[in-house]
């Protein structure tokens, strides 16, 4: 809502208070001024001339020579290039030593041998937006549509002094989309009194209900629809203030009958509309829901086809205007109109705002009646429009309004003790001090014994409940004023659960380790995904997405991790390591009805080095076995229990010889491994690994269980070997087979080493684990040892076929 | 006799003082005290001496003995310390080589926020909340007071994935899913961060996936005043000491009275700045007394209880902390972004 600060000024006494200080206050008590405009930013020595004689340049078509009266002894000459310059014409001039919107400076010139003192100024050069620019004006200069002084300043006439308060507004605050609703406003919070306009009519002996009939079918959707006839006006111009102010508020001036509708719209907030009686089609006005696929031409000359939602003003046959939002190009006031209809009507908010949303149409009007209009200012801004096109268009206004009336116009009683105020607010009020504020909001009320029963009137839609009542108290009394406390209700323990607390672990854990926390997108498509499912059906899609890129959940954190890879690639960052942590989704169904199941995932990608030290030739890139520590720490941390295993694996879009699947006492958890490399080509990558978790079932079951365990007293012993083995035995069955037979001395298994090649037959490894046997109640002897450590070595060949290797 | 073991133990101390290495050393330790040198050839003649001589000469014998002996050790001690000393000068390295980098990688900036914030709630007394991110319509907005057709959806553009199902445009509704869990009990003191997604366009300002706090108080007599308190609270804790927070009336559907709160600028001291449009305030979050409506639905008598709610965007807290200008950054996840925040 664009607020012209001059308009606002004839509703209430401000002059002591600058926009600057009415906005702040404004903002401050819930009304939030968004932007404060001047309308006049640098213009200078602008005033009214009077065109006394203008001929065309001998040496130039295009160019007049118009002698202008500025008020002074003698006229000046200025040469103007507007077609539709003319003797006799008010026009804006701008004098020598002028400044201009933009900054141009107006200096004496000659054109084609002519002396021109000054410039004849178009409604774009005084910094007017084209699309307000009445069309009469677009192509060429300005004229005063009214005799004036020459020679006074134009600033003030072209409303240029003013200053307009673009508000924000909340969407209950739709009572502020009137100039009336802002003079309530402005008043309450400055405490001043709000003039209402009063409209006089002179109505005709002739009836309104004589020329018209007004039916209204849906009487639900439409309570009260008035119609007021007009006779005999003349289509014209509108006066200069009626223009400023539609400017001004950010409407373009049309016609004065147009003008009018939209200057009470602006008024009372109240939306109005004119037919043209004479080719409105029959004398019957009648209000119905449109049938399915019934069609209408609106003003802005579309073809709209309607539903039974949507509710039309029809002439008994056909429909003439979509109610409440926009009127038909059929009964359109044009500049032939003579005998007008006047429609005020109250609309439900329902079936307007569907219309609006279904044909994409917002207008004026419909932004207003969406939010419910005040039914109090419904047939007084059809008088007061009456009443000012008969002041600028002529014509008699017949003895009417013929209406439809089922309209509840009753405020609302909303009832408020003094201690629910002052419970809820922390304030110590007195009874007087809310008195005060309800007087200032206008508001009706009666008072008895600490109990306010207020009644609402009907422009604040917005106040129904107690809470809406201490909402008006506070902010008048000023939010600064309430004092600030801390709750004294007993102190609550805070704290992180078992689940959020290893969820910072894990954060921490992985950072430590070297890697970046990333943040991606949850929305991805169904393509990236592919790379490593194949059931892409079950995907929980947006319905509308806004591109295809955002269509669908992720059930993977990989495709946008490998994403943030490529596009550090792209930058020169070559050696990245990101994990994220966050919510995929899933689902069984294949047409979404339930909320899908959301599982906290964990998931890395690596790529290049993983640890350099260049100037000591060390360069480590990351491999399967550093993704893999990352994972084994990350399971310690998590302190998770139960058999975890590492089963090679082959998935879509991970290299089939390098992928483990991450199992926990037989279920999967996860896996890791080195992407295929024709997927990390679809990326642009080079070697990447990653692994993805399903970070739910690692914290799962997992209770802080920390006991202190002695230190052994008894010295321990190792022994370490080396084994035989073919290449294909997995260091884990071996490690199995020793931990099976070394019995309760047998504490520690590790590999160490790893050799193939030179000295070994074809097909044969070297596998060598260090073991380290302790009793924890004697010292070990010789003897001992060695008997547990034959076993193992007769269990490792028999079973594993592994020879001690000399 | 006395005279010979005097001129060989001059000899001797010249021969220690001439050394020039270890080696030498051990040669004049052999010759001159050895089991074949003068000095035992020496005492071997004593059994001719008088009893009177021989203990005169004995004891010259090992006070000789002594003599070189300890100049020997000294000499040898002194000849370690020169080799020690000439080793260590071979072991120099030049320090100004860097060091060996330890890898450390670093928790993004949204995390970090939201991090922050909820240990700052914590010593408030407060717990951690958590909820879905594809929600149900109920949850989104009917039970926070926005009935289908309220006017203020529209502030909200929502991603629908049926007519019922869809992704959460606020973490309102974990306040209600809360609530329902506390089954009309109070205090219910929850903060609760998540990622949350409206229909924008994505650019400097806009993200169509963006992160929110949302906060809720509900038990027997909370005030607005109390809302302040804990706010200012918050305020100092998080952006420091000397802010000041002020709140303006506005409108949420789910709270009556709404507020919006304020911060004095940082870069001006409220003075007035580009920062903050020269107001001297920024604006940092909403929040406002729970509407009667969404107690209610929550499971909670209104008339016996009361409560606030707040929500705040991560993305703007990090950019205010940090001065970072464009919410895009967040989600591209450049290394060269993220690693700045490695110290946080």
């Amino acid at each position: 809502m664009l607020v012209s600060y001059k308009w606002l000024k004839e509703y209430i006494d401000i002059d002591e208070y600058s926009a600057k200080e009415v906005a702040e206050k404004l903002t401050r008590s819930g009304v939030e001024v968004d932007a404060i405009h001047p309308l006049n930013k640098e213009i200078t020595n602008l005033v009214v001339g009077k065109v006394v004689e203008c001929v065309k340049h001998p040496e130039a078509d295009k160019l007049n020579i118009c002698q202008v009266d500025v008020g002074e002894i003698k006229p000046v000459q200025i040469v103007c290039g507007a077609k539709n310059v003319g003797e006799g014409q008010y026009v804006a001039v701008a004098r020598v030593g002028a400044r201009l919107s933009g900054g141009m400076k107006i200096k004496r010139a000659k054109l084609r041998g002519e002396v021109s003192e000054g410039m004849i100024c178009s409604l774009q050069e005084l910094g007017f937006e084209g699309k307000l620019v009445p069309k009469k004006y677009s192509e060429g200069i300005f004229n005063f549509p009214q005799e004036m002084l020459a020679g006074e300043d134009a600033l003030s006439p072209l409303g240029l002094d003013d200053t307009i308060l673009e508000l924000d507004l909340t969407p209950n605050r739709s009572d502020c989309l009137s100039m009336l609703g802002v003079a309530y406003e402005v008043a309450a919070i400055l405490g001043v009194d709000v003039k209402v306009p009063e409209p006089a009519i002179v109505a005709s002996k002739e009836k309104a209900s004589d020329f018209v009939k007004v039916h209204v079918e849906a009487s639900g959707d439409n309570p009260y629809y008035g119609a007021t006839v007009i006779k005999g006006v003349k289509i014209g111009e509108s006066p200069l203030w009626l223009q400023t102010a539609l400017i001004a508020s950010g409407v373009r001036p049309i016609n004065n009958v147009v003008d009018v509708t939209n200057y009470v719209l602006l008024e009372y907030g109240q939306p109005l509309h004119a037919f043209d009686l004479d080719t409105f089609g029959s004398k019957e006005v009648l209000v119905r829901r449109a049938t399915e696929g019934e069609k209408i031409v609106t003003l802005d000359e579309s073809e709209r086809t309607l539903s039974g939602e949507h509710l039309v003003i029809t002439n008994g046959e056909d429909p003439v205007a979509l109610a409440g939002v926009m009127g038909g190009a059929t009964s359109e006031v044009n500049d032939d109109t003579v005998n007008l209809l006047l429609e005020a009507a109250y609309f439900d908010p329902g079936p307007v705002r569907k219309a609006s949303r279904d044909l994409g149409l917002r207008s004026d009007s419909s932004v207003r009646f969406e939010k419910g209009v005040d039914p109090n200012r419904v047939a007084a801004a059809g008088l007061r429009a009456a009443s000012l096109i008969q002041q600028l268009a002529g014509g008699e206004i017949l003895e009417g309004p013929v209406e439809f009336d089922q309209l509840n116009r009753e405020p609302r009683e909303v009832s408020i003790t003094l201690d629910k105020v002052n419970n809820t607010l922390g304030t110590q009020l007195e009874v007087e001090q809310i008195e005060r504020i309800f007087d200032q909001l206008q508001f009706p009320f009666k008072e008895n014994n600490a109990l306010f029963t207020v009644d609402v009137p009907t422009r604040r839609q917005d106040i129904s409940i107690e809470a809406d009542l201490v909402e008006e108290i506070a902010r008048l009394y000023g939010y600064d004023h309430i004092p600030t406390t801390l709750p004294n209700t007993p102190t609550t323990p805070g704290g992180l659960t078992t689940t959020q607390l290893k969820k910072r672990k894990t954060r921490r854990f992985l950072e430590g380790a070297g890697m970046h926390e990333a943040i991606s997108y949850s929305l991805t498509t169904a393509e990236k995904e592919a790379h490593f499912t194949e059931n892409v059906q079950s995907r929980v899609k947006v319905a509308l997405p806004m591109s295809e890129e955002r269509s669908t959940l992720r059930t993977t954190l990989l495709p946008h991790l490998l994403d943030a890879l490529s596009y550090n690639k792209n930058r020169n960052s070559y050696h990245v390591h990101l994990y994220e942590m966050g919510s995929v989704f899933h689902t069984e169904e294949n047409q979404v009805t339930v909320q899908p199941e959301e599982k906290t995932y964990v998931s890395g990608a690596f790529m290049g080095l993983w640890h350099e030290h260049s100037w000591q030739g060390e360069k480590k890139p990351v491999d399967f076995y550093v993704v893999k520590g990352i994972v084994e720490g990350l399971l310690s941390e998590l302190d998770v229990n139960g058999e975890i295993r590492y089963v090679q694996y082959e998935k879509a879009g991970l290299h089939p010889g390098r992928t483990a699947l991450l199992e926990i006492d037989g279920k999967e958890v996860g896996f890791l491994g080195q992407l295929h490399p024709s997927t990390a080509k679809e990326w642009s990558l080079p070697a990447t690994y990653v692994f993805e978790l399903n970070l739910q079932s690692l914290m799962e079951g997992t209770e802080e269980n920390l006991r202190y365990e002695a230190i052994p007293k008894y010295p321990a012993m190792d022994r370490d070997i080396a084994l035989v083995v073919d290449e294909s035995v997995k260091a884990e069955d071996l490690q199995r087979i020793i931990l099976n037979h070394g019995g309760k001395l047998l504490t520690r298994v590790a590999v160490f080493d790893l050799y193939q090649g030179e000295n070994l037959a074809p097909g044969k490894k070297s596998l060598a684990f260090s073991l380290r046997y302790l009793d924890r109640d004697k010292t070990l002897t010789e003897e001992e040892v060695s008997a547990v450590h034959e076993k193992v070595l007769l269990a490792l060949e028999e079973n594993a076929g592994a020879i001690l290797r000399s | 006799m006395l005279d010979r073991l005097q001129e060989l133990h001059d000899e001797a101390m010249k021969k220690v003082a001439d050394a020039s290495d270890l080696n030498d050393l051990k040669v004049v330790r052999i010759a001159y005290l050895g089991k074949k040198g003068p000095i035992t050839e020496v005492m071997k003649g004593m059994g001719k001496l008088s009893a009177e001589e021989r203990p005169k000469v004995g004891q010259k014998a090992n006070e000789v003995r002594e003599s070189v002996t300890s100049y020997i050790e000294e000499k040898e001690k002194a000849f370690e310390e020169a080799a020690l000393l000439e080793k260590l000068k071979k072991e120099s390295i030049d320090v100004t080589l860097p060091g060996r980098p330890v890898s450390k990688g670093g928790r993004h900036p949204l995390t970090s926020v939201v991090e922050t914030i909820e240990d700052v709630f914590i010593g408030m007394g407060f717990n951690v909340a958590e909820g879905p991110e594809v929600e149900t319509d109920y949850y989104n907005f009917e039970s926070l007071n926005l009935p289908k057709h309220h006017p203020a959806r529209d502030m909200q553009d929502t991603f629908f994935v049926t007519s019922d199902l869809l992704l959460r445009t606020q973490t309102s509704p974990v306040q209600t899913r809360t609530m329902e869990k506390h089954e009309g009990q109070g205090p219910v003191k929850i903060i609760c961060p998540g990622k949350v997604y409206r229909r924008d366009e994505d650019d400097a300002t806009h993200s169509h996936q963006f992160m929110q706090i949302e906060g809720l108080v509900v038990d027997e007599g909370i005030r607005m005043s109390d809302l302040k308190g804990i706010f200012a609270t918050f305020v100092k804790k998080y952006f420091g000491e000397e802010r000041n927070i002020r709140l303006r009336p506005s409108f949420f559907p789910f709270t009556e009275p709404s507020a919006e709160l304020d911060i004095s600028c940082a870069m001006c001291h409220g003075k007035g700045c580009r920062t903050c449009k020269h107001t001297g305030w920024i604006e940092v979050l909403g929040a406002g007394m729970v509407h009667p409506n969404v107690l209610e639905m929550g499971g909670f008598d209104p008339e016996k209880y009361s409560g606030f709610a707040f929500g705040m965007g991560v993305e703007r807290f990090a950019m205010l902390k940090y001065g970072i200008d464009d919410i895009r950054h967040f989600y591209t996840n450049d290394t060269r972004f993220l690693s700045q925040f490695t110290r946080v």
